[in-house]
């Protein structure tokens, strides 16, 4: 009796599991739902990456732009949602990395046929930075030598000009 | 019997070549304050080495083949040809410095894109790429579309016919005021004030109903501006147009892509208030009709995809791609490979169609042009006619080009011409895809917008593309911008220099 106990909690365990994993949206990237948009058009999808550029605040809502590494794909949220945001990507910082979920629209009939998606959850993996930018110390002595050169070529023709005038 | 060069030859195109350069590097002082404003050190440091390297050789070769002269037609035609292979090697350095280009050939690859207009990138990790790199991706279609010889005119050459010379060898045949140095400087001043207005209407909109930042609304501003005007189709995002989420940016833009793809003649005819102009123009009539016949295309084949449902869906995505495609802009609301994946062969093929075609002569933007496709049109009807009426009827040809023009075999002969040399173009860079193992339509696509300087993709360009496909597209917008006479000059040169007789 205990084993068939033990096979019948396994058993809800693992159908309970499926149910769940059904429910969670299908993390994509961003290749795959351009390369698959009409398949996933109008479904519930997850999208991971970083947020570079600005956070456009519309009304209530926001657009946000996260790439995945691999293109960037505008993201439809609520205003409250996007202020979890703290640092959006450029040359100077490294932006927020974050997972969103919601529905993928391949040709979004709210925002003219956008390529988008609007999103439900928003949940941050990881904080961005700024980075730091320390001078290239063999560009800058490089610099200095292409300066001299120039410099050196200009009294040169300095000199040659004024010795013809001469 | 061919001659060869002579060394005066060589002199002379060295003098110039070296002004022209020197004219490029102070051209680079503009990103390197950039740089320096937006605190951002090494980008600056990568524009002061591009800047010293440009003087550094510009002032050697003016310096070493000082001259008097003046021009010949030859040596004209290969100065520019000349310089525009320069601008691409000396502008790739602070590209190249910038790590975000995998390799020299990138690039080159890059900076040819930019100075010819065109906007194909391999540029990569766009969204973190400085502020003065950005600028400088898109101040090279500012000074290409203009003209890299029209800078160097306006700045440091005296009106002569050498002067002239380098004008027309760099694809541009009108004279729009009776002195060149005085059409150069116009050509700047049109493109100077659309700049301000530009910027501002874009960097309002971006402040006010976009959301962005102001420093970013009017960098965008900026940078959006001279790559629309100059139907380059940069961005300073990855996403391109699509970045923004907005309708009302979009119909800024579209404004901004036509007025880019007017004829510099046709700006200052409506300037100086002569508005019947774009009724009578030939070429203004030929780019209608183009714009109606392709788009129709376009949209029966977008209809068949039924692909985007609902009239605002259809214009920011069909009607946009449309027109980028004809001004050969190439600004895009989609991405790359929802062309393939999408939008279906009849609007594929309406689409390179319009490509093919480019815009007004005289103006920014690429392709075969519409005045040459007037021209022919207009001698095919004539010679329709001719056979119609009676033998003894006499009758002259004519159109409407700012003023009226008797058409000639010469002309005819000419749009033909050059015609045919775009469509040998296209076909070389399609032949060379298919080659590497491209589909063929897809090949055809990307040859198109690399030799028409269009900028769209379908997801061939891209780093890791091979060297031979960049080699040839470089070539392609090279022949494309410059409207092959001063490249077929400088093959004519090497041809002299090697087996000519002194």
């Amino acid at each position: 009796m205990p084993k068939l106990k033990t096979y019948i909690f396994v058993i809800i365990i693992f159908i309970t599991s499926l149910s769940a994993f059904e429910l969670c949206a299908q993390t994509v990237s961003s290749t795959e739902l351009i390369n698959n948009a009409k398949s996933y058009d109008g479904k519930t999808v997850g999208f991971t990456g970083e947020v570079i550029g600005d956070v456009m605040a519309r009304g209530d809502f926001a657009w946000i732009n996260v790439n995945d590494g691999y293109n960037a794909v505008g993201i439809w949220i609520e205003k409250k949602l996007s202020q979890e945001i703290s640092y959006t990507g450029s040359f100077k910082t490294k932006g927020d990395k974050i997972s969103v979920e919601g529905v993928f629209q391949r040709a979004c009939p709210e925002h003219g046929g956008d390529f988008d998606i609007h999103a439900v959850a928003l949940k941050k993996i990881s904080s961005g930075r700024q980075t730091a930018e320390g001078l290239n110390i063999s560009k800058r002595n490089f610099a200095l030598i292409l300066f001299g050169v120039l410099c050196l070529i200009i009294i040169l023709s300095r000199l040659k000009r004024t010795s013809l005038k001469k | 019997m061919i001659l060869k060069p002579t060394k005066e030859d060589i002199r002379n195109i060295g003098f110039y070549l070296g002004k022209i350069i020197v004219g490029l590097g102070l051209i680079m002082l503009i990103p390197l304050l950039i740089g320096l404003v937006a605190c951002e050190i090494n980008p600056a440091l990568d524009f002061l080495i591009g800047a010293e390297i440009a003087l550094v050789f510009g002032f050697i070769l003016i310096k070493l083949c000082h001259t008097e002269r003046d021009l010949s037609w030859m040596q004209g035609m290969i100065v520019v040809a000349l310089s525009w292979l320069a601008a691409t090697l000396l502008g790739a350095v602070p590209m190249y410095l910038s790590g975000h280009w995998n390799s020299f050939l990138d690039a080159c690859f890059e900076a040819m894109s930019g100075f010819a207009t065109t906007g194909l990138t391999l540029v990569q990790d766009l969204d973190h790429l400085s502020y003065a790199h950005n600028f400088w991706r898109h101040l090279g279609p500012f000074v290409g579309g203009q003209g890299i010889v029209i800078v160097a005119l306006s700045l440091f050459l005296r009106a002569s016919s050498g002067a002239f010379k380098l004008y027309v060898g760099e694809a541009r045949e009108e004279k729009i005021l009776p002195n060149i140095i005085h059409t150069a400087r116009f050509i700047w001043l049109i493109s100077l004030v659309y700049l301000v207005l530009g910027t501002i209407a874009l960097g309002a909109a971006g402040i006010f109903v976009l959301g962005l930042k102001p420093v970013n609304a009017l960098f965008h501003g900026a940078c959006i501006f001279m790559a629309g005007f100059d139907t380059a189709g940069f961005s300073p995002q990855s996403q391109n147009i699509l970045y923004y989420h907005s309708l009302l940016y979009e119909c800024i833009i579209i404004i901004i892509m036509i007025l880019g793809a007017l004829n510099f003649n046709f700006h200052y005819q409506l300037w100086a208030g002569k508005f019947k102009e774009a009724v009578k123009n030939i070429e203004s009539k030929a780019f209608f009709i183009s714009i109606m016949l392709f788009f129709l295309v376009t949209s029966l084949g977008l209809e068949q995809a039924g692909i985007y449902p609902g009239l605002v869906s259809f214009f920011r995505k069909g009607f946009f791609q449309f027109i980028s495609g004809h001004s050969t802009t190439g600004y895009m609301t989609i991405y790359a490979q929802q062309f393939i994946k999408e939008w279906g062969n009849l609007a594929l093929a309406g689409l390179i169609c319009s490509m093919a075609l480019g815009g007004f002569i005289c103006s920014t933007s690429g392709g075969v042009k519409m005045l040459r496709i007037g021209i022919i049109f207009k001698a095919l009807f004539e010679d329709i006619k001719r056979l119609i009426l009676p033998e003894k009827a006499i009758f002259f040809q004519r159109f409407h080009h700012v003023k009226d023009v008797l058409l000639d075999d010469k002309q005819v002969r000419s749009a033909l011409l050059i015609t045919l040399a775009y469509i040998i173009l296209y076909a070389i860079g399609t032949l060379v895809g298919v080659f590497y193992g491209y589909p063929f339509l897809e090949s055809l696509f990307e040859s198109t917008s690399a030799a028409a300087n269009v900028g769209f993709s379908c997801g061939i360009t891209n780093a890791g593309m091979p060297d031979g496909l960049k080699l040839t597209y470089i070539f392609q917008m090279w022949a494309g911008r410059l409207e092959f006479m001063s490249i077929f000059t400088l093959a004519g040169f090497f041809v002299a220099a090697i087996r000519g007789k002194r």
